[in-house]
């Protein structure tokens, strides 16, 4: 290990690098190429991915939304096409029945309303809700609160609005807070505004009341519109799904095999199939950065072994003036492990530079592309040990090479 | 110093193999400024190759300051060749890339001596070549004679035991074959054993002994005038 440490090992390979420029900078492009790529390519990827889960962030990925059609089928005495309503006692019901598995559950109503202040009005979403539902879809305020327990408890007469009804009830700057604003003529005290959601989201400009309150002002009794769940961790919510559907149709004699009664959608099957898209990118990724580098460090062994070809009259000549096998191996290969390395770090360098000019571009803002493009250092240790460990490999194939001539056939060699 | 034995070499060629040495027979001692001369293709090269163990004879026996060559890896090859030989070619064989100065301390890097010493002791060899000035030029930037003078600085750097050169005049013109040779007889008058191919008479004769190969044989192995008078 010492002529690792020698001045002159180093001012060797300085030389066989300064004398065949074109060589080394073909070799070292190969490489850097390779883990540029690799670099580059899973930090989109991770952009992508973050991206991703940024629009979804707000939302409990694991969830479902059940709501009630029509029947297909005829069943205990009931003919096809009978229509009927989600009520309080099926959530009572599935609380009790899965509660290890569901973490959130929502009952919701919803309506369009007018909605008057002073002598400004607009039709809007109205939606009676639980406080969990912000649990489940975030809510973010500008000003006040979201429903609370109290709300639902004393039916109060309270709405949080969006910021768009907000804008258009209000005048500029005029605090909201207190206010009194009319849903179907009736009058409701403003508690809370929210931004909208730059992520999916499935109410949009909406008036939330407390659900108590929705129930007694348009008489919905024990009905409701539809419900969100949302399953604990770790439960496989598709499975979960079809359970809580066989127990719905159930519930409300409908046959088991009744595909049209009910509607849901799973998010989590959703974005099950985006998850898969994303993993088979980056399988890409691996896939063609891996491929390249390896192609690249084929390019540093072959053109070693050109290069060794080509110095065989300059290895006979210092073989003939004393030079070991050992130390004519150690040299190229040592040349090749340096080419390698100086290559794979520019390549990371350069990789690094451009996902932070991606991120610069396109990372920035509400509706980014690719958020936080960046890469795990472990993998790129991993990467660039990898590399050079292949470096070192394909260096004793010339390295051999270059030994196994006797020193007057390397010296002949014109 | 030198010592050889009903010595044979044959190359392979195809199926068949060319007999070039065909057992010979010579002892060189310490200080000798030996020639050998033959026309070409009678096995020179081949013979010195051998000696300098840049190759390897099929027969007879060799012995290297007394030690006996056989069997030898090129590890030990290496090794000896640094400790005991100095070799000159006829196209000079420099390193391209490197200056006179890098040229000439090269053997003493696989001695292991440090760059300081290395550059240090170089430098008094190339003086004494008279190219100090030119330390550090890089071989293109010299003349047929200035690179062969480099090449004997190299020879000599590690004060080997035996210079070997292999028709070190043969690429040169006479003003400059004639300083080489000089150059030749001083590291001789200095008590170097000098071992030289050639097959120009002017250059055997400046020598001290001439050996005459023919056909794979030594037909002939005199002294020149100039030995007989001293
Ligand atoms: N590596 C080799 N393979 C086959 N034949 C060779 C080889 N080297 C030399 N020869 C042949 O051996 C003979 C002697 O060569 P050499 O010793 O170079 O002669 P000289 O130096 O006297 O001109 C020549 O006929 C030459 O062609
Ligand atoms: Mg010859």
């Amino acid at each position: 290990m010492k002529f690792l440490f020698d001045s002159d090992t180093w001012q060797e390979i300085y030389g066989s690098i300064r004398k065949n420029k074109v060589r080394t900078g073909i070799t070292i492009i190969g490489v850097l190429w390779g883990i540029f790529l690799l670099v580059v390519l899973l930090g989109a990827a991770r952009g992508l991915e973050n991206s991703f889960n940024k629009a979804f962030g707000n939302f409990a990925t694991n969830s479902v939304f059940v709501w009630t059609q029509s029947t297909d089928t005829p069943f205990k005495g009931f003919q096809k096409g009978r229509r009927f309503r989600l009520n309080m006692k099926d959530i009572q019901v599935l609380k009790s029945e899965y509660a290890d598995k569901i973490k959130l559950l929502a009952p919701r109503n919803q309506t369009m309303n007018l909605i008057i202040k002073d002598f400004k009005s607009g039709s809007f979403k109205v939606s009676g809700d639980f406080p969990v539902l912000d649990q489940i879809q975030k809510k973010k305020l500008i000003y006040g609160r979201f429903l609370n327990q109290n709300d639902i408890t004393s039916s109060a007469k309270v709405t949080v609005i969006s910021e768009d009804i907000y804008k258009q009830l209000f005048e500029k700057d005029e605090m909201p807070i207190g206010e009194n604003i009319k849903i179907n003529s009736i009058n409701y005290k403003v508690i809370g505004v929210y931004e909208p959601s730059n992520t999916i989201d499935f109410d949009g400009d909406t008036a939330y009341i407390p659900f108590s309150t929705f129930k007694k002002v348009y008489n919905t009794a024990n009905n409701i519109d539809w419900m969100m769940i949302t399953a604990n961790d770790g439960i496989d919510i598709e499975q979960m799904e079809s359970d809580v559907l066989l127990t719905l149709k159930n519930l409300h004699k409908v046959h088991p095999e009744d595909d049209r009664a009910f509607g849901s959608v799973n998010l989590g099957k959703e974005i099950a199939k985006f998850t898969g898209f994303l993993t088979g990118m980056q399988f890409l990724t691996w896939f063609v950065g891996i491929a390249t580098l390896i192609a690249g460090v084929f390019a540093i062994g072959n053109i070693l072994l050109i290069t060794v070809k080509e110095r065989t009259k300059e290895i006979g000549i210092r073989r003939a003036l004393g030079a070991t096998p050992k130390s004519i191996r150690q040299q190229i290969i040592l040349e090749s492990v340096f080419l390698t390395t100086v290559a794979g770090m520019i390549g990371i360098i350069l990789g690094a530079t451009v996902l932070m000019i991606i991120d610069k571009f396109f990372g920035q803002g509400e509706d980014a592309t690719l958020v936080n493009p960046t890469v795990n250092i472990p993998i790129i240790l991993a990467a660039f040990t990898t590399l050079v460990v292949l470096g070192t490999l394909i260096g004793l194939i010339p390295a051999h090479m270059a030994t196994v001539v006797k020193p007057i056939e390397a010296l002949r060699e014109e | 110093m030198i010592r050889i034995e009903k010595l044979h070499k044959s190359y392979p060629i195809g199926k068949d193999s060319l007999h070039v040495l065909k057992g010979i027979d010579l002892h060189i001692k310490e200080g000798e400024f030996v020639s050998i001369m033959g026309s070409s293709g009678s096995g020179k090269s081949t013979l010195l190759n051998i000696v300098g163990l840049l190759d390897i004879h099929d027969e007879g026996e060799y012995y290297l300051n007394g030690q006996l060559i056989k069997d030898l890896n090129e590890k030990k090859a290496a090794i000896l060749r640094n400790k005991f030989l100095g070799f000159v070619f006829q196209s000079f064989n420099l390193i391209s890339y490197k200056t006179a100065l890098e040229n000439v301390a090269l053997p003493l890097y696989y001695k292991g001596m440090n760059r300081k010493e290395r550059l240090k002791v170089a430098l008094d060899y190339l003086d004494k070549v008279g190219l100090k000035d030119w330390a550090s030029h890089l071989p293109n930037e010299l003349s047929g004679g200035q690179k062969q003078r480099v090449a004997i600085a190299r020879a000599l750097v590690t004060n080997p035991k035996v210079v070997l050169a292999d028709e070190p005049t043969g690429a040169l013109d006479t003003t400059t074959t004639d300083s080489v040779m000089d150059l030749l007889k001083d590291i001789n008058d200095e008590g170097m054993t000098v071992f030289v191919i050639t097959h120009e008479e002017e250059v055997a004769e400046q020598t001290k002994r001439i050996v005459r190969l023919r056909d794979g044989v030594i037909i002939s192995d005199t002294l020149t005038k100039a030995a007989k008078a001293q």
